[in-house]
């Protein structure tokens, strides 16, 4: 979320789903499968067409279910959003749609944005995006009639090596149309798992103790050298996916994973393997044996989420309870628990809690935006932060009145193509992405009967046309294949593509679409490209 | 602010807001008025007449769900009159229910037999054919009991005004009329999503989940709150548990974030929770290239610990890396940067929020 940071100062979510749901009279869709990743929020989009009849725009090469209600499908090709986005910048500043009031008086940096758009006329832009120009001016005339507007994405914007910057042309855009700080506005990006910001919020990062408070700042470092009685490092650490290789490579000896399966979920799938298999040690504690779990040394069962007390926070940055409610299997345990006796038996006592409760403790002590989000406080509703003190009610919408950083920020960006791109040997274009009946590597979906039973096997979405011509009838196993890997699976001919496009879920270890994706990153958010790769599809 | 009225309810004078109707005036007030095909996260539609009440100067009877308050209108809900109506309509609907709550998954929790139990119909006054239908299996998650469906069309309204896609309509005529598909075809060929709050907001067991069939009466059941473990829009419900087992999931309609609703995952997909392959004990892998065994937890945590503080000290604490998690805890995830940093003594953490 370092896109957001930059131009806004705060990397979450802006607005909230009631206010989004509610109030927004357009909404701009782009790289979110709404309806099938964040079901319930498509659902109440659904309403809000259907109701109140707001607009909707959906920007997705894919005719992804929820396009079925939009105002305008634009089918952009994979990894050219940037250019979309500038054309439609372009139309707004050459026809003088924009807020220019609110471009005046809360941003930075117009001149160079447009300078930049004004590379980018519709009749350009059209050709990178193979959109045709009539619907860039169109989205830009439908935003600009239809305030105030939500803007949503998903990993169809992150995951591409230019993800930093497909970030800051959103921000651009809603700051362009002065759809900041309101309700039914903002720039929203929709956290696939249920906990992604939480884990950021309490620093699972490399950059960041909890709170975003940056490890290089020497008040920050003595702050929770202080509170943990610990000398602590001043450099920035390294990214799972920058792990990895060092790990092949003998600078990463041993791994300590808690609940994540990078088998599944990481790029080059047959690298991670191999990276994952160099290390000297690899402690791995999840609920069950995922196929990362396979290769550890050491597997220490942990606790699922009816089994414990905690809080998540969701994309709309609300602190929630869960609670347990059946005693855990066997000997699992809570995870904090597991992560303290280790601590504990290394000679360190400060990880030692009696109850996530007392965690917490800390987490408010320590953290300014959790400050007030204590256990006797979150009760039934939750709370949202910013949430600095226990007088304060939580914050339902982000920048009212102004940016956490001031001004928000204008970033002029450059559309790039991708890192691989199709040629005569791997023609298609391969996109990943999530199905509604399973969630991200499936060691829990798959394990759901229903849920396995609607939706058991992996298939690869192909175009019709491309069918016939590879003489590919629906239901038949093809091998797909790129530079790094190869698997099968079965056909499903669908309108859902476009001719020279193939979509696969990635949630099946036994055709794990992450064999074929690449590991090339994004130079800022180090998030990888698993949006477009180039691939060739053979019958078996 | 909002306009209000003044109306009297049996005899109770009560402020309601105008555009409300008489059961939600009454419901406000604490004035439990019967009724059966209104629900309240749908509009109504005065479909079942189990409702109805007598309002002074009116000659006829009102369905009290789609009557609108005015100022001054006076109430009665237990008139002989409404109370004889609401009888009828209750014996007309009992006439066609099969009557085997000894064995039906909703006893203790079905509206339709709250009500007969209220007003003690034992049996229909209008014997006459019973509709005969199949249970319907043909999908994963919830089975449509036909002969149990008193066409309250709750199910149809939800899947118009919540999912929104539509999948079910009345089709047929008359004594015909059902709650199907299109084509009256199998839901997996409908825009079904599967969310599940037809099953939720259906008042008798018409509609019903296969997961947790005959494990538990609704007053054994115990509802714990919690939030749901799969996307990042964080919808809450309730966990419905009985003896250390999930049975199921039941909507909390004053969730901040989804207000009720839920999807096929949230309502469908907690059973992996219970699922033979969860792991129970801790596994080590005493040599390389050998197999996982079974370990106590002092053993495995103590090797942990005595290999994590070599590997430390030979090759230094950037050697080292922790994986947080998107899918635990706050606390646990604060616990897990803090052990890389603190005891370990690297920033090198990271979770897969990238991906
Ligand atoms: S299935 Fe249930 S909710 Fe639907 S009409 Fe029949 S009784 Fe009502
Ligand atoms: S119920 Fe569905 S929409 Fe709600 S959090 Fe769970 S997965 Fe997401
Ligand atoms: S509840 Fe009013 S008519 Fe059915």
């Amino acid at each position: 979320m370092t896109g957001l940071v930059t131009a806004f100062g705060s990397g979450a979510m802006t607005n909230s789903f009631d206010d989004i749901a509610d109030e927004a009279q357009v909404y701009f869709i782009i790289g979110s499968n709404t309806t099938e990743n964040h079901p319930v929020l498509g659902m109440r989009l659904r309403q809000a067409v259907k109701q109140r009849n707001a607009k909707l725009i959906v920007c997705d090469p894919r005719a992804i279910p929820i396009a079925d209600l939009a105002t305008l499908h634009i089918r952009q090709k994979p990894g050219t959003d940037i250019a979309l986005l500038n054309g439609i910048m372009h139309v707004l500043i050459a026809e003088g749609l924009y807020d220019k009031e609110f471009v005046a008086e809360r941003t930075e940096g117009f001149e160079d944005l447009k300078a930049k758009v004004m590379e980018y006329p519709p009749e350009r832009a059209a050709e990178i995006t193979g959109v045709p120009a009539e619907q860039i001016v169109e989205a830009a005339h439908l935003l600009a009639e239809n305030r105030p507007g939500a803007l949503l994405y998903a990993m169809g914007i992150t995951q591409h090596i230019t993800g930093h910057q497909n970030v800051l042309s959103c921000a651009n855009l809603q700051m362009l149309l002065g759809n900041m700080g309101v309700p039914g506005g903002g720039v929203n990006p929709l956290r696939g798992q249920n906990n992604v910001q939480g884990a950021c919020d309490m620093g699972g990062l490399p950059n960041v103790y909890p709170g975003y408070q940056a490890v290089t700042v020497e008040a920050a470092q003595k702050k929770f050298e202080e509170a943990w009685g610990v000398p602590l490092s001043n450099q920035v650490g390294l990214t799972l996916t920058e792990m990895l290789p060092l790990a092949a490579e003998g600078k990463i000896r041993a791994l300590y994973i808690m609940g994540e399966n990078p088998m599944i979920s990481d790029p080059d799938a047959n690298h991670a393997e191999h990276c994952l298999r160099s290390l000297d040690f690899l402690v791995v504690q999840d609920i069950f044996l995922t196929e990362t779990a396979a290769l550890a040394d050491v597997v220490l069962p942990g606790s699922s989420f009816a089994e414990k007390l905690g809080t998540y926070t969701n994309s709309e940055r609300r602190v929630q309870f869960v609670n347990p409610a059946v005693p855990a299997p066997g000997e699992a345990r809570p995870d904090w628990w597991i992560i303290g006796e280790i601590a504990q038996r290394m000679g360190y006592g400060g990880l030692t809690y009696a109850s996530p409760r007392e965690i917490m403790d800390e987490i408010n002590q320590l953290t300014p935006s959790y400050g007030g989000i204590t256990y006797d406080r979150i009760g039934q509703m939750g709370l949202q932060w910013p949430c600095p003190n226990a007088d304060h009610q939580g914050t339902a919408i982000l920048h009212i009145g102004r940016f956490s950083r001031g001004l928000g920020h204008f970033g002029a960006v450059d559309w790039r193509p991708p890192a691989e791109e199709t040629d005569e040997e791997y023609p298609f274009v391969f996109t990943t992405g999530r199905v509604l009946y399973h969630y991200h590597t499936g060691s829990m979906t798959r394990r759901s009967e229903g849920l396995d039973a609607i939706f058991p096997e992996p298939v690869v979405e192909i175009n019709a046309e491309d069918a016939a011509r590879l003489e590919v009838v629906d239901g038949q196993p093809v091998r797909i294949s790129s530079r790094r890997g190869t698997i099968e699976a079965e056909a499903l001919v669908s309108p859902m593509t476009e001719p020279g496009v193939v979509f696969m879920p990635f949630h099946f270890a036994e055709a794990a679409a992450n064999k074929l994706t690449i590991a090339a990153l994004d130079p800022i958010g180090k998030i990888p490209q698993l949006k477009v790769c180039a691939v060739k599809v053979e019958t078996v | 602010m909002t306009e209000t009225v003044s109306i009297t309810i049996d005899g109770q004078a009560i402020q309601a807001r105008a555009g409300q109707s008489i059961l939600e005036a009454a419901t406000a007030a604490g004035i439990k008025i019967p009724a059966l095909c209104h629900h309240p996260a749908l509009k109504p539609i005065g479909a079942c007449r189990v409702c109805l009440v007598d309002i002074a100067f009116e000659r006829a009877l009102h369905p009290a769900c789609t009557y609108e308050v005015r100022q001054g209108i006076e109430v009665h809900t237990r008139s002989p009159k409404a109370e004889e109506a609401r009888r009828f309509a209750l014996e007309l609907i009992l006439s066609d229910h099969p009557l085997d709550c000894m064995t039906c998954e909703r006893t203790g929790s079905c509206e339709l037999q709250d009500l007969a139990y209220q007003y003690g119909i034992k049996e229909s006054q209008f014997p006459g054919t019973q509709h005969e239908y199949a249970l319907d299996t043909s999908n994963p998650f919830y089975e449509r009991d036909y002969e149990k469906c008193i066409l309250c069309r709750r199910c149809v309204r939800t899947c118009d005004e919540i999912n929104g896609v539509e999948a079910i309509a009345v089709i047929q005529r008359g004594w015909d009329s059902k709650i199907g598909t299109a084509f009256d075809g199998i839901m997996q060929d409908s825009p079904c999503e599967f969310c599940g709050m037809c099953v939720e907001v259906c008042p008798t067991a018409a509609l019903q989940p296969r997961l947790g069939k005959q494990q538990g009466r609704a007053w054994e059941v115990e509802k714990v709150a919690t939030t749901c473990p799969y996307c990042g829009v964080g919808c809450q419900f309730y966990l419905k548990v009985k003896d250390g087992r999930i049975l199921g999931v039941a909507s909390k309609w004053d969730a901040p974030a989804n207000h009720g609703w839920t999807c096929v995952k949230g309502r469908y997909g907690w059973d992996f929770v219970h699922h033979p392959e969860r792991l129970t004990q801790p596994l080590i892998r005493r040599e390389k290239g050998g197999e996982l065994e079974e370990a106590g937890w002092d053993e495995a945590l103590d090797l942990v610990a005595q290999r994590f503080k070599a590997i430390v000290k030979d090759h230094g604490p950037q050697a080292f890396g922790t994986l947080a998690s998107a899918k635990c805890t706050n606390e646990e995830n604060f616990a897990m940067q803090k052990f890389s940093r603190a005891v370990i003594g690297t920033n090198n953490v990271d979770h897969c929020a990238r991906l």
